[in-house]
């Protein structure tokens, strides 16, 4: 009995030690990264391609489930507001919703699994196949030449998506509320007009997507690079990349929002 | 300036506890094809991963053209790998570029050659290989014997001083193993160059090389030129050389004996 105990304290501490311990090897990375950014500035063509990489292929899923997202919105929220007489407060409703939580946080989502996991799967199968050595035998450091430009590339996107995941969103919800469902269109928009503000509403909401693009980024690039350079050593840290950052992207959300919208509106 | 461009005195690595190399000594002359041979995992990639810098030794010096590369900081270390090149086991060709970028890509980043005078490079290192036509091709498109040849045309493209190839015959078909073995042979005597080949395909070797050096468990077996290799009384190099099935390396794993196994004795 006392044998087992000891035996589970073991485990959980080990367990500890090498969560605490990766922490600080994907800080020091971060560091890293940010020491040798200056190349990615230099040639900014680099962070170009990664932009398109990351930002562009995934502007489809992003806009697609934007879209749908604004238009169950829509639905829901017209559904409770026709209870209390209040249809015009759907665009309010629908806009506030995408721009403080959803637009940032389903984007966040849908970008860690479409650009994190396939950074995580580059950067790993870049190592496993030694192109990451072949880098450095050409007297070229890898995380100023792979890493940075990944890096900036993803979190310049990130904020974009959640924009334009929110404008689709607006739009979808202006679909189902106003085309099909007949709200006042006039009322729509000035309502939303009036009650979204631009500093408590919209920069909170991009400096959350931004925080978010730098966690997604940061945990998908540490996860390819310290991934072993085996097939099962690749696909396990990018399973582990898309579950981390949607975690946390859901804690920091709770924390930032804790900071942010206090006594607001 | 030594006649040896790479020296190694009494290096010893280890790799936590285990002694991966240990008292390696070993000269390779200018111009020269220079193997080290051994069986898989007797630590002759380490060795080749000490003297390009990407690890450091425990004990000993490795000197590349009288500099000590364990001493060296990284951007020392850079400087100098400028001047060495290495040919990996697959190639590690950059999958998301074309078979011309990727042997542009040194000349891109280290210098500042014109596109034109780049293009020229380019084509002169690919046409040494056999593959200028094959220049637009990606990386995927390849079959590892042409990868292979890009993979060394790359190497080059700086002109070093110092070639250093992990396993190039492994996986190889027959003509292509004997077109990679005279590739390294010509582009050494051309370009000048001093070549280290890390390998476990003797007979291929021993064709190409000047001097054999053989690993086995970590420390130097047997050194000597392609005749006195061949000639050599040693059994463990006697095995290698002709691939017997038992010797000093047993065909069989440490085990408990085969009647105690099934338990057939006490």
């Amino acid at each position: 009995m006392m044998e087992g105990l000891a035996h589970g304290l073991r485990k959980l501490g080990a367990r500890v030690v090498d969560a605490v311990w990766r922490l600080g090897m994907a800080s020091r990375f971060l560091v890293l990264t940010l020491i040798y950014s200056g190349t990615s500035f230099r040639r900014f063509q680099l962070v170009i391609k990664e932009v398109f990489n990351s930002g562009v292929l995934s502007l489809i899923i992003i806009l697609v489930s934007g879209l749908f997202v604004g238009m169950v919105l829509g639905l829901q929220g017209y559904e409770t507001l026709q209870t209390y007489g209040s249809e015009e407060a759907l665009g309010v409703l629908v806009a506030l919703s995408l721009v403080r939580e959803l637009g940032p946080v389903v984007a966040a989502l849908l970008f860690a699994s479409r650009a994190g996991s396939a950074i995580t799967a580059e950067i790993g199968l870049m190592k496993a196949t030694e192109q990451l050595s072949a880098l450095e035998m050409m007297a070229l450091n890898p995380i100023a030449r792979v890493i940075a430009p990944r890096f900036w590339g993803a979190v310049i996107s990130m904020p974009m998506l959640a924009a334009m995941f929110s404008a689709m969103g607006v739009f979808g919800g202006y679909l189902v509320g106003v085309v099909l469902l007949g709200v006042d269109e006039g009322a729509f928009w000035s309502q939303m007009q009036a009650a979204v503000d631009f500093r408590d509403d919209i920069v909170n909401g991009i400096i959350k997507s931004a925080v978010f693009g730098v966690a997604i980024t940061l945990i998908a690039l540490f996860e390819g690079y310290d991934a072993p350079p085996t097939a099962e050593g690749v696909s396990r840290a990018t399973t582990r990349t898309v579950v981390t950052s949607s975690l946390a992207i859901l804690a920091l959300d709770f924390v930032l929002t804790s900071f942010m919208f206090r006594g607001v509106g | 300036m030594s006649d040896n461009l790479v020296q190694i005195r009494d290096l010893s690595f280890t790799y936590g506890d285990r002694m991966v190399l240990q008292g390696i000594n070993l000269n390779a002359r200018r111009g020269q094809v220079v193997a080290i041979m051994g069986n898989s995992g007797c630590g002759k990639t380490t060795l080749m991963r000490l003297i390009g810098g990407q690890v450091r030794p425990s004990a000993g010096q490795i000197l590349v053209d009288g500099i000590s590369v364990g001493a060296l900081e990284l951007h020392e270390l850079y400087d100098l790998r400028r001047r060495m090149g290495m040919l990996f086991q697959f190639g590690a060709l950059f999958t998301d570029m074309t078979v011309y970028d990727n042997v542009a890509f040194q000349l891109r980043e280290h210098t500042d050659l014109s596109e034109p005078m780049i293009r020229d490079l380019v084509l002169m290192k690919l046409q040494a290989v056999g593959l200028r036509g094959a220049q637009d091709l990606m990386p995927s498109e390849l079959s590892g014997g042409m990868a292979r040849r890009v993979a060394l045309a790359r190497a080059v493209a700086l002109d070093p001083m110092l070639m250093m190839y992990d396993e190039p015959f492994a996986g190889l078909d027959p003509i292509s193993l004997g077109v990679i073995g005279n590739l390294i042979r010509r582009l050494t005597d051309t370009l000048g160059m001093t070549s280290l080949v890390v390998t476990h395909d003797i007979q291929e070797s021993l064709k190409i090389v000047d001097y054999v050096y053989f690993i086995s468990e970590g420390v130097i077996e047997a050194e000597g030129t392609p005749a006195e290799i061949k000639a050599s009384g040693l059994p463990y190099v006697h095995q290698f050389v002709h691939g017997e099935m038992d010797g000093p390396v047993p065909f069989h794993y440490p085990s408990p004996t085969y009647l105690t196994d099934l338990g057939l004795t006490q």
